[in-house]
């Protein structure tokens, strides 16, 4: 039964249409658009579009910002993403055997992760209130003497309060993936090692993590890529300051679009950041072992 | 079995649990709670140290002012946006995965294409989106926005699509045609009601991805289809928020999603695990 065989030709490129002209109309003209322009000296102060070559590029490697706000990002993901794993992991571990309740304390774990991050990181403004927020007071309380932490403001307790918001948001969505996962893997195997007397750890690297390494490879790829893009919760916190402290790559590009008006910098801007991206995932994907 | 060590023993080791699980709820729900609480409180409630930890009485003032003063509006914008870009992603998505995976169209190389688009930074693309929608009229449009997140979701659409598609026997497709169905019939009639289950779990993320978007509707929008998202960060001050706002508007924009993560819970669950197996 193939398609040759019947009249309807053309049925299956016209079933691809519309979704391959929306890719192309957001996808890649402004790709495109992007790389022109990058080459261009267009700002929206003055008129002056003449080709400039590699000028912005080269402006790039000068940028002193531009590599901090990659530093920030890396620095976000490199604590934020292994431990929203390892915490995800753990509380798949504890929800995998049965017990009464499960399902509810489940669903309401999950409900940081549905929240939208904007609404995240505000909900979090307002928990780190210097003064009438509840964090202060509980630390407070511990200490013992009043406590009145500038956690959105003071320089080194923003990362605290960024890579809190955003553990908080998504280690219950890699909860719920690796409890999917380790839910299929086969039971016996497991059980026959543990009756053998083999210990947790040794079960977990041999049996377990081989077979839902597929599913946690997806997941750290996905946190990753989401990471490497953090933009919402950080506007929501900090805006990217006290200065320039907390700007992240995608709160650079915005400023320097949309703040600055600096076209044609902002797309080889965004031209660096598809690079990037394009060079960690090739490399992820072929060393996580995900390229059949 | 008084020989176990104490915490191997399996009352010991359920209530160990118990007290884990119900100690990271604690913490994980915190927040919402707080979000939720500060939207009920009074003025006076919110602003008083050392902090009230639940109000006194449920009072809907901080909501009443929303509605008022239209801001409640822009919750059915994100509605309407979200709702029509995600019927269309799903339709044009789903026949899409179809194509890819029965006739095998463009091959590996253009599902990798699709796919890629996904890792696209939306800070990359919003520049000259941005730019190409001043050109032709469509910032601050109901139109503009529904195309992009249209467009910004398919290729998960597709992605997902192609998985749950790949599973439906081709024989029941074969016999469909033999019976005198058309390909759109034997799609509509066959693989749609086979592939319900991931159709709407891929609905409902899809849903949350353009009903959480921020940057994109930041830039895009103006005064007329401002979404939730932007309206909440309108805001916060440079000296002081509104924190009664802040917090009444977030849950207005949440309750929805809570509510439809709700209703289709039972896909869910089994479309994650799914999704996530097959990749």
């Amino acid at each position: 039964m193939t398609a040759a065989v019947h009249p309807d030709r053309n049925f299956k490129y016209w079933l691809l249409a519309p979704a391959i002209f929306l890719l192309l109309l957001i996808g890649l003209f402004p790709l495109i658009y992007s790389l022109v322009v990058s080459f261009m000296r267009i700002d929206m102060m003055d008129t002056d579009t003449s080709f400039a070559w590699f000028y912005n590029y080269k402006q790039l490697f000068k940028d002193g910002r531009l590599w901090w706000s990659l530093a920030h990002t890396l620095l976000i993901t490199a604590i934020a993403l292994p431990v929203e794993l390892l915490l995800g992991l753990a509380m798949a571990y504890l929800f995998l055997e049965k017990m009464p309740w499960r399902q509810i304390f489940i669903s309401l774990l999950v409900l940081p992760t549905i929240i939208s991050p904007i609404v995240a990181g505000a909900t979090w403004r307002l928990l780190f209130d210097n003064k009438y927020g509840p964090i202060n007071q509980i630390i407070s309380w511990v200490a013992g003497e009043r406590i009145d932490a500038l956690w959105t403001i003071k320089p080194n307790l923003v990362y605290p309060a960024i890579i809190f918001c955003e553990i908080w948001q998504w280690t219950p969505f890699m909860f719920l993936i690796l409890l999917a996962a380790l839910s299929n893997v086969d039971k016996s195997q497991t059980e026959a090692a543990e009756i053998d007397g083999a210990r947790f750890l040794r079960i977990f690297r041999y049996i377990a993590l081989p077979a839902i390494w597929p599913v946690m490879a997806i997941a750290i790829l996905i946190r990753g890529l989401d990471l490497f893009r953090i933009f919402d919760i950080i506007w929501a916190l900090t805006q990217g300051g006290p200065g320039t402290r907390t700007e992240t790559i995608s709160i650079y590009a915005y400023t320097q679009g949309f703040k600055q008006f600096e076209t044609s910098y902002t797309a080889a801007i965004a031209f660096l950041v598809v690079f990037i991206l394009t060079v960690i995932c090739t490399w992820a994907i072929r060393r996580m072992g995900l390229a059949k | 079995m008084s020989a176990l060590p104490f915490h191997r023993r399996a009352g010991v080791r359920l209530s160990l649990r118990y007290l884990i699980a119900a100690l990271l709820v604690i913490i994980f729900c915190f927040p919402v709670y707080w979000l939720f609480i500060i939207s009920f409180k009074t003025p006076d409630e919110i602003f008083a140290y050392p902090p009230v930890w639940y109000p006194a009485s449920i009072q809907f003032a901080n909501y009443a002012v929303l509605f008022k003063d239209g801001d409640a509006a822009t919750v059915g914008n994100s509605l309407v946006l979200a709702s029509i870009s995600t019927f269309f992603a799903m339709i044009f998505g789903t026949v899409a995965a179809y194509s890819l995976v029965r006739f095998k169209t463009g091959g590996e190389n253009l599902a990798v294409w699709i796919i890629s688009q996904r890792m696209m930074p939306p800070v990359a693309i919003v520049f000259p989106i941005f730019l190409l929608y001043i050109w032709i009229g469509w910032v601050d449009s109901y139109f503009g926005l529904i195309i992009l997140y249209t467009a910004f979701s398919l290729p998960y659409v597709i992605w997902m699509m192609r998985g749950y598609i790949e599973d439906i026997p081709l024989e029941l497709e074969e016999s469909a045609l033999v019976d005198g169905c058309s390909r759109w019939e034997t799609l509509w009639k066959v693989v749609l009601p086979m592939a319900r289950s991931g159709l709407f779990a891929t609905a409902v993320f899809t849903f949350i991805f353009a009903w959480n978007d921020f940057l994109f509707a930041l830039v895009l929008t103006r005064t007329e289809v401002t979404t939730y998202t932007v309206q909440v960060t309108h805001y916060f001050g440079g000296q002081s928020n509104f924190w009664a706002k802040i917090a009444a508007m977030s849950v207005l924009g949440t309750i929805p999603v809570f509510f439809t993560v709700a209703v289709m819970q039972r896909f869910l669950v089994r479309g994650i695990s799914m999704g996530a197996v097959k990749g």
